[in-house]
């Protein structure tokens, strides 16, 4: 990882505290999310249904999915609940002058 | 932790789950698992929608991927049934292969579907749904501008419904009961499943029976309603309900009374034999009465159960129930188990395409159901684990975020 790419992705304030959002980076359906006050990314869509992580419910570092109710830990991807058994790509933020960079490639 | 072999009967969402969940606790010993599928153990929520529209292929299904489930070490028997339980030497009978001696059993052999009892049931286009080969053979028959009439406006039937209707067909439900889905949701929420066929353009036709089929040389079906009113069409799927599959267990003297008798452990009458799923029947606190429930979410979670029970770990089986549908872009969800004693209180416009319904019981959430509301009903859900006592009247206002009571 000698030359990492940061793309800017969002405001810090654009993620409610305790709460996650999603949106296109990069050409890539993202989940952003707030975890008292900690951001972290993955990837939005659930790697069991076809659901979007951002309409579900964040309870600590646990993203529950809105579709089947499978967790994953925000802070590795790592399928945490049933139903989801495989992980979800997550990624490396760093915040810098309020804003929300990720490296994606 | 014994080292006996655990039998699993079944390869559905109870039986993969519980196969799964013997490995991850830990469990190295010698499984089997039986089943009279072909497949590996799939969920079966999309037979209805996704894959037989043709849009997912039915690989899509399987709980696991193929890799994950041989790295699993099963001695799997697919197209194999058990025919016959022997409590007293503990050994299963199959209908191909030597008999298998078991430590602990678990029966997640679910259920078929139940068919119409009328002239031409069995006639070539007359469908029902339960089991990936069900799906492929109905799908075969959406076909844009075909007929199709569904008999029973239950869950599977809408869903169903809603598939053809989306592939082109022309789609008449037909319902004994006097609303749609009579018997698992109250009436306001029938009124606006009938509402959502309805601007779909599928008929619904409520409190009327089907007397008969009847097939011409060219293959067309004539279904027969009570009243004398014939309906033409190209292709039946009966949608009628679910008999579970407790032959097995009874005729081996456990207790069964409309599915397996389970306690929360997931145990039967006898202490080395399981049930989980379909087929199993316990006493649901958030019910207050015995039941089997079928859904998706208590195969899942009463098969892990199951398999935990039958390791000895500590198992307390009640979750709420929870439930959804999706039709045409309708997500529909249903927490909790609302009945006619609860005082309703809306959260939204019930003509509109989001709104949430609570049922309380005093002033305490014990179930809700709505459309397209998931976000608002996960809330729910912890309003009623929690037995949180709310103010209705915040509750009601949509303003009010449902992360403030």
């Amino acid at each position: 990882m000698s030359n990492i790419e940061w793309t800017d992705a969002a405001a810090v304030d654009d993620v409610p505290e305790d709460d996650v959002i999603g949106m296109i980076v990069g050409g890539r359906d993202m989940a952003l999310y707030n975890a008292g006050g900690e951001i972290f990314a993955t990837d939005n869509i659930c790697t069991h249904g076809q659901a979007r992580l951002c309409e579900g419910f964040l309870d600590g570092h646990e993203i529950e999915c809105p579709l089947h109710q499978g967790k994953f830990d925000v802070r590795t991807g790592q399928p945490t609940c049933a139903p989801v058994t495989e992980a979800i790509r997550s990624y490396p933020v760093k915040i810098e002058a309020g804003r929300v960079f990720l490296a994606i490639s | 932790m014994t080292a006996d072999t655990i039998v699993i009967v079944g390869t559905g969402q109870a039986g993969g789950w519980a196969a799964q969940t013997l490995r991850k606790e830990g469990y190295t010993g010698k499984i089997v698992l039986v089943g009279d599928e072909p497949h590996i153990p799939y969920e079966r929520p999309p037979l209805s929608k996704a894959v037989l529209s043709g849009e997912a292929p039915a690989e899509s299904t399987y709980l696991i991927k193929k890799e994950a489930f041989d790295e699993l070490a099963l001695d799997w028997r697919p197209g194999v049934r058990v025919t016959a339980i022997e409590r007293a030497p503990r050994r299963v009978r199959l209908s191909e292969g030597e008999p298998i001696a078991y430590g602990k059993l678990i029966l997640c052999n679910g259920g078929r579907a139940r068919t119409l009892q009328v002239p031409g049931a069995d006639l070539p286009g007359v469908h029902t749904l339960r089991n990936i080969e069900d799906a492929r053979a109905l799908g075969r028959a959406l076909l844009p501008g075909k007929r199709l009439v569904v008999v029973g406006g239950g869950w599977i039937g809408l869903e169903v419904a809603a598939t053809a209707r989306r592939k082109g067909m022309d789609v008449t439900v037909v319902e004994a009961m006097h609303r749609l889905c009579e018997r698992t949701v109250p009436s306001e929420i029938s009124e606006y499943l009938s509402g959502l066929h309805a601007k779909h353009g599928t008929a619904v036709i409520l409190g009327t029976g089907v007397s008969g089929f009847s097939r011409d040389a060219r293959g067309m079906l004539t279904v027969s309603l009570s009243g004398g009113r014939e309906l033409l069409c190209d292709a039946v799927v009966v949608g009628i309900g679910l008999i579970p599959n407790d032959e097995l267990a009874r005729e081996a003297g456990l207790e069964c009374d409309g599915g397996v008798l389970v306690d929360a452990q997931c145990r039967t009458s006898d202490a080395d034999i399981f049930a989980a799923g379909d087929v199993a029947s316990w006493h649901c606190a958030w019910a207050g009465r015995r039941m089997r429930l079928e859904s998706w979410q208590n195969a899942q979670e009463q098969g892990i159960a199951a398999a935990r029970a039958a390791l000895g770990l500590e198992v307390e089986h009640q979750p709420l129930p929870w439930f959804w549908s999706d039709q045409y872009d309708a997500n529909l969800q249903i927490y909790g188990m609302p009945t006619p004693s609860h005082r309703v209180v809306v959260r939204g416009a019930p003509e509109s395409d989001s709104f949430v319904l609570f049922y309380l019981d005093g002033n305490v959430v014990s179930a809700a159901v709505g459309p397209n509301s998931a976000k608002d009903l996960r809330f729910a859900r912890r309003l009623i684990e929690q037995r949180k006592v709310i103010d209705p009247e915040r509750l009601a206002d949509p303003q009010v975020p449902m992360s403030k009571h």
